[in-house]
């Protein structure tokens, strides 16, 4: 703990992190009007006290919709890297505890799946269903396991054949009980900071999907699609461009620093 | 080496197999029948239009057939016709009886993406080789800091939002550059030398988008791998040899940091090829990358299904091209001391 509060980049990361996570769980508190509602009176009014980041071309409150976009950016996030660290510790963990031919046939299809570029292969997923925020969730989850597979499968072949392994498998303990009580534990380091990093890279991608009208639809507010308005208007209306586009660069950013800031921390090779 | 390399193309032939899977059975995600989906989300298609999907992805016949048939037109390059742009091949120009010409979709606007990203990877590549020696060389000074910092700045900022303010500001407020297409209007009436002036022009914007975050990963890759290598016994001895530091860094470090960029570019082909989605479409550049945006929106599933494909297969190419490249490069690979 005193080596988290003195490692300046991870605090700053959890500093973000945490402001973001507020906004999205007081965005019913704190946002001063219905995100949704369209005030044809106001529209496209520059940031002001009375909507202090402006309105959009609907007339409806950015300020209000930036903070119900927090909660969109975070779930996603989560549910997206929860979908694929699942994959990823399963796969990763039946690779490198059993090797043999089901390590190769599972490696040979994270080969597979990272020859196909992934953006293509979202977008053509989500053409073929319909885009929504769901299945936007399963889809960057479904398709971003492979690394934490490796890194996983990795841990375990290095881990697999250690005396408190070795150990624990003469004393007849189960394949699922050396699994989860010897050697995730000791290869968790990895898998946390791989996932802080995957989750702002889902961050990026959902809001890319929905700057391009693919991820979540109107009249649900994201980061995203804020910008896609802030497109539409950028030579009258900066603050619809300004805003979202900072909230996703600090939110990546947050994500990343703590990621970073965590391989430090638990890494025992930096224990000066 | 030969045999490295048999081995190496044989290896492409299950992938290939592999590719060809996961796209089939993405097209078979629809609810229902993708003739129903397609239809619903293009009211312009007709029975007619229909009726010519059904036949050529023989939706009447069982799955495993389907696949079977497909599988046979994609390896004979036959990725079927558009329905969105007027029945133009996905692939290549086909002949019609009159023997006038339509040029295939994939094969217009792949040639540009590739322009684009060649000009991203020779960008990247140069950059980041400057950059991260750079910071390593000067670690913990503030050379140091302020090129970290930009590395974290280029990982987290979306890059379609960068755009936009390039656009704004570049392009709107100041009008230095040309914010949309290839070619400006008059590019017809031109010089060759203005026009070669004027691609470039449109060129900048989409360039730097689409390598940022490249830039920024390798600065940070060179970086590391340049520390490691100062720290590695045959520096000091270079060291104490008495050479200068400027030809220890650049000719014995140096070398050794770059070599496996190559591998690097390789992995890194899938992420510059998705990532052309957003550059293209934002300024309007008739790539792969807008193509596929383009034929998403309209639902045009032999178009998605050729480029996905095509996609793959020049990320294999592009990995096997890599992957000999760094066999090339590294003497101890190339004699065959080390697999």
């Amino acid at each position: 703990m005193k080596k988290f509060i003195s490692n300046t980049l991870a605090m700053a990361g959890l500093i973000i992190i945490t402001s973001v996570l507020v906004a999205a769980i007081t965005a019913p508190i704190l946002s001063p009007y219905d995100p949704n509602f369209i005030d044809i009176e106001s529209i496209l009014m520059a940031p002001s006290y009375s909507h202090i980041m402006g309105t959009d071309g609907l007339g409806r409150d950015v300020f209000s919709r930036m903070l119900y976009g927090a909660q969109i950016s975070l779930l996603v996030g989560f549910v997206a890297v929860g979908i694929s660290t699942g994959i990823g510790i399963l796969l990763g963990s039946i690779a490198g505890f059993y090797r043999g031919w089901i390590d190769s046939l599972i490696m040979r299809i994270v080969d597979l799946m990272l020859s196909i570029p992934s953006f293509f292969l979202i977008l053509a997923v989500i053409a073929f269903l319909t885009p929504s925020i769901w299945n936007i969730m399963i889809v960057i989850g479904l398709t971003s396991w492979m690394g934490i597979t490796r890194l996983v499968r990795a841990e375990f072949l290095s881990l697999r054949n250690r005396e408190f392994v070795l150990a624990s498998e003469t004393m007849g303990s189960s394949d699922a009980k050396i699994i989860l009580l010897h050697l995730l534990p000791n290869s968790m380091t990895p898998i946390i900071v791989s996932s802080v990093l995957g989750i702002a890279s889902a961050v990026l991608v959902e809001s890319g999907l929905s700057f391009l009208g693919l991820g979540v639809q109107a009249p649900t507010a994201s980061w995203g699609n804020i910008l896609t308005d802030g497109k539409e208007y950028i030579q009258f209306a900066w603050w619809l461009s300004l805003f979202p586009g900072l909230a996703i660069l600090l939110t990546v950013l947050g994500y990343n620093l703590l990621g970073e800031g965590l391989r430090d921390i638990l890494d025992p090779k930096n224990k000066q | 080496m030969i045999t490295y390399l048999i081995k190496r193309i044989m290896w492409m032939i299950p992938m290939l197999i592999g590719i060809s899977l996961i796209s089939f059975f993405i097209m078979h995600l629809a609810p229902g029948d993708i003739t129903s989906t397609e239809a619903s989300f293009n009211p312009k298609a007709s029975e007619e239009s229909r009726q010519r999907l059904r036949e050529t992805y023989n939706l009447d016949k069982p799955v495993m057939v389907q696949y079977g048939l497909w599988l046979k037109r994609i390896v004979q390059l036959d990725f079927g016709s558009s329905f969105a742009s007027h029945q133009r091949p996905v692939l290549w120009q086909v002949k019609d009886k009159n023997g006038n010409i339509s040029k295939g979709l994939i094969q217009e606007a792949l040639p540009i993406t590739l322009l684009i990203n060649l000009f991203g990877i020779v960008i990247i590549f140069t950059i980041s080789i400057i950059l991260g020696t750079l910071s390593a060389v000067k670690k913990n000074t503030w050379v140091d800091k302020a090129i970290t910092l930009f590395v974290f700045i280029g990982f987290a900022i979306p890059g379609f939002w960068l755009a936009l303010l390039l656009m704004y500001w570049t392009g709107v407020n100041h009008q230095w550059l040309p914010i949309s297409g290839l070619h400006s209007l008059n590019y017809q009436n031109l010089s060759m030398f203005s026009q070669l002036i004027d691609l470039l022009k449109h060129l900048v914007l989409p360039v730097f988008i689409s390598s940022l975050s490249g830039l920024a990963g390798i600065s940070l890759y060179v970086r590391n791998g340049m520390l490691e290598i100062l720290n590695q016994d045959f520096i000091t001895t270079a060291r104490s040899k008495g050479l200068n530091e400027k030809k220890v860094i650049f000719i014995h470090a140096l070398k050794n940091a770059i070599l496996p960029l190559i591998t690097i570019v390789g992995l890194s082909i899938p992420g510059l090829i998705g990532g052309s989605v957003i550059a293209e479409s934002i300024f309007s550049i008739p790539g792969m990358g807008k193509l596929f945006y383009d034929s998403v929106l309209m639902r045009d599933f032999p178009v998605i299904m050729g480029i996905l494909t095509i996609g793959s297969v020049l990320t294999l190419i592009g990995n096997l091209i890599a992957d000999l490249g760094y066999a090339w490069a590294d003497p101890r690979v190339r004699k065959g001391i080390i697999k």
